[in-house]
């Protein structure tokens, strides 16, 4: 469908992705032939009401899961993905879950420590590297996360509702961060989310799902026109938009 | 339109990035709040009366229990000086301890304690850790140990003495087959309840086999592992006491051969006084697994302030 640009240019391709929990009678269609292209840097949220297999999507995007049908090609990039919870190692101090993720990679131990107090000092948490996870705040937590998801080197970054447990404010200002390190390192990005401002706030594209069974129904190409606020006309706009037409959607499913 | 706004929002992007760092510094200084060093002391000292008060509370009713019991003659021999007071049986004990006979048992004990215990926790870890990973072992094995920690190990012990005769061995291997179950079963419930939200976070990671098991599986398990080890020690306890009471060993002196000479003697208070050492023995171990349980707790922020230490 989104013909955008050579294959060379793509980071991710879906085709006719299913996934079906269980069988005969009972069994539960999440997605349904659900075909999506994301293109190299780009940054793409998918919007859905809870059900739409959203999550089931990022899984196996990552290889966490397999889906029933369909193939998904990443092109042999590296892929890390965020949760809502930030999963984070309680037995480890936040420098060593970021270098947890470089060993993994087979990182040189000189080189991780390094490597992992930079990664700390791009979410602003160096000051906080020899703390545990409960020691730190939900948003501090999670920004940690992201330190270990860029620790992974990854060319594609999922993140499923990252910022969905944070109030507000906290949430707004690691928009702002998200973007200032996604511009800088040409990331593509592939963000579940159902708060639709977010979505609008974030993303070059939203792609809306119905569902269950998951499908796109809709996309919106979100145009690059400088800094987005959360609480910016553009966005509103936009978001009043998908928000309209999401709610059509769910109607239609009663 | 597009063209010039980005310029324009280019430089305010850099001025923004360090506009929103203090931002975020801000907000995180709120969220966490300070805690004073005064503040820290005098918990710390509420903290330590707390770890000592149920103790000597413990002591003053075992003390009181005693006094209790010289004093409602249930023997009626009160007067032989079969039964003495409390004050009177510890200076007794405070005068086994400067024998030395006392102290030998207390190291023989101690001797087949820490032997008995070490066997059991390399095989009971060695088991626990084939057969967490080997999914049917696990489904053949599972019942077979937990089966073997309901069974008293006294009941082992003419099986052990047919098998090694009347001698340590025959302790030390009913220890091993009373504590290494615990053991064996604290690794296998640690391995399961891994939360595997860690899983799929290690599993992104590119953590695989081995270091799978060394940087994730391992760790996460050490809490229902240092439970398991905590309930291992119980039972090795256990069965070391019953089996000095029943393998009497020609030439080795031991609590169990104190406390059956005791009986031997009719010396009540001096088995008395046997029970309290191995009592004290027995809290003194169990404070240092608690310890342990407690720092592992800490470190993961499994423990609230309210918590009873």
């Amino acid at each position: 469908m989104n013909a955008r640009g050579a294959s060379g240019d793509t980071a991710i391709r879906l085709t006719e992705i299913s996934k079906v929990y269980g069988r005969g009678p009972g069994a539960v269609h999440a997605v349904d032939k659900l075909s999506l292209t994301v293109g190299r840097g780009e940054f793409v949220c998918l919007v859905g009401a809870s059900g739409c297999g959203k999550s089931t999507l990022l899984s196996i995007v990552a290889g966490l899961d397999m889906p029933t049908a369909g193939q998904v090609d990443t092109g042999g990039r590296r892929v890390a993905i965020m949760f809502q919870e930030p999963a984070l190692f309680p037995w480890l101090t936040a420098r060593r879950n970021v270098e947890l993720a470089l060993r993994a990679m087979k990182v040189r131990t000189d080189e991780r420590r390094r490597r992992a107090i930079r990664l700390l000092e791009t979410v602003h948490l160096s000051d906080f590297a020899d703390k545990r996870p409960h020691e730190l705040s939900g948003g501090m937590r999670q920004r940690v996360a992201l330190a270990r998801a860029l620790a992974q080197d990854a060319d594609v970054l999922l993140m499923d509702e990252p910022f969905g447990a944070l109030d507000a404010m906290t949430r707004d200002l690691l928009h702002d961060e998200l973007e200032r390190i996604c511009s800088g390192r040409s990331l593509t990005v592939l963000f579940v989310t159902h708060n639709v401002r977010e979505a609008a706030r974030l993303s070059d594209r939203v792609v809306l799902l119905s569902s269950r069974p998951g499908r796109v129904i809709e996309e919106y190409d979100v145009p690059r026109t400088g800094p987005r606020r959360i609480d910016s006309a553009s966005v509103a706009d936009l978001a009043s938009t998908v928000t309209d037409r999401l709610r059509e959607e769910m109607r239609r499913d009663g | 339109m597009a063209s010039t706004q980005t310029s324009g929002a280019h430089t305010s992007g850099a001025a923004g990035t360090a506009g929103q760092s203090a931002a975020i510094a801000g907000l995180d200084s709120v969220e966490l709040g300070a805690v004073s060093t005064a503040r820290r002391r005098g918990r710390l000292a509420r903290m330590a009366w707390k770890a000592t008060w149920p103790k000597l509370l413990a002591i003053g009713l075992a003390l009181g229990a005693w006094q209790l019991f010289y004093l409602s003659n249930f023997h009626g021999d009160t007067a032989t000086g079969l039964v003495k007071a409390p004050g009177a049986g510890l200076a007794s004990l405070r005068e086994e301890l400067q024998h030395a006979q006392l102290w030998q048992a207390i190291g023989n004990t101690a001797q087949t304690a820490v032997t008995g215990y070490l066997l059991a926790l390399v095989i009971g870890s060695v088991i626990g850790a084939i057969v967490s990973r080997i999914p049917p072992l696990r489904a053949a094995t599972g019942s077979i140990i937990s089966g073997l920690q309901t069974m008293p190990s006294i009941a082992w012990f003419p099986f052990a003495i047919i098998l090694f005769g009347t001698s340590v061995s025959a302790i030390l291997f009913v220890m091993v087959l009373g504590a290494a179950p615990s053991i064996a079963n604290g690794l296998i419930t640690g391995v399961d309840y891994t939360p595997s939200l860690l899983l799929r976070a290690g599993r992104t990671m590119g953590l695989r086999g081995v270091a799978l098991y060394r940087y994730l599986i391992l760790p996460a398990s050490l809490p229902a592992y240092l439970a398991g080890l905590k309930q291992g020690w119980a039972f090795a306890w256990r069965s070391l006491m019953a089996g000095e009471l029943l393998v009497i060993i020609v030439g080795h002196v031991s609590l169990g051969i104190l406390l059956n000479n005791a009986q031997d003697n009719q010396d009540l208070t001096g088995a008395i006084s046997i029970m309290i050492v191995i009592l004290v023995i027995g809290i003194i171990v169990d404070a240092v697994f608690t310890k342990a349980d407690l720092a592992v707790r800490r470190r993961r922020g499994l423990l609230t302030d309210g918590q009873p230490v």
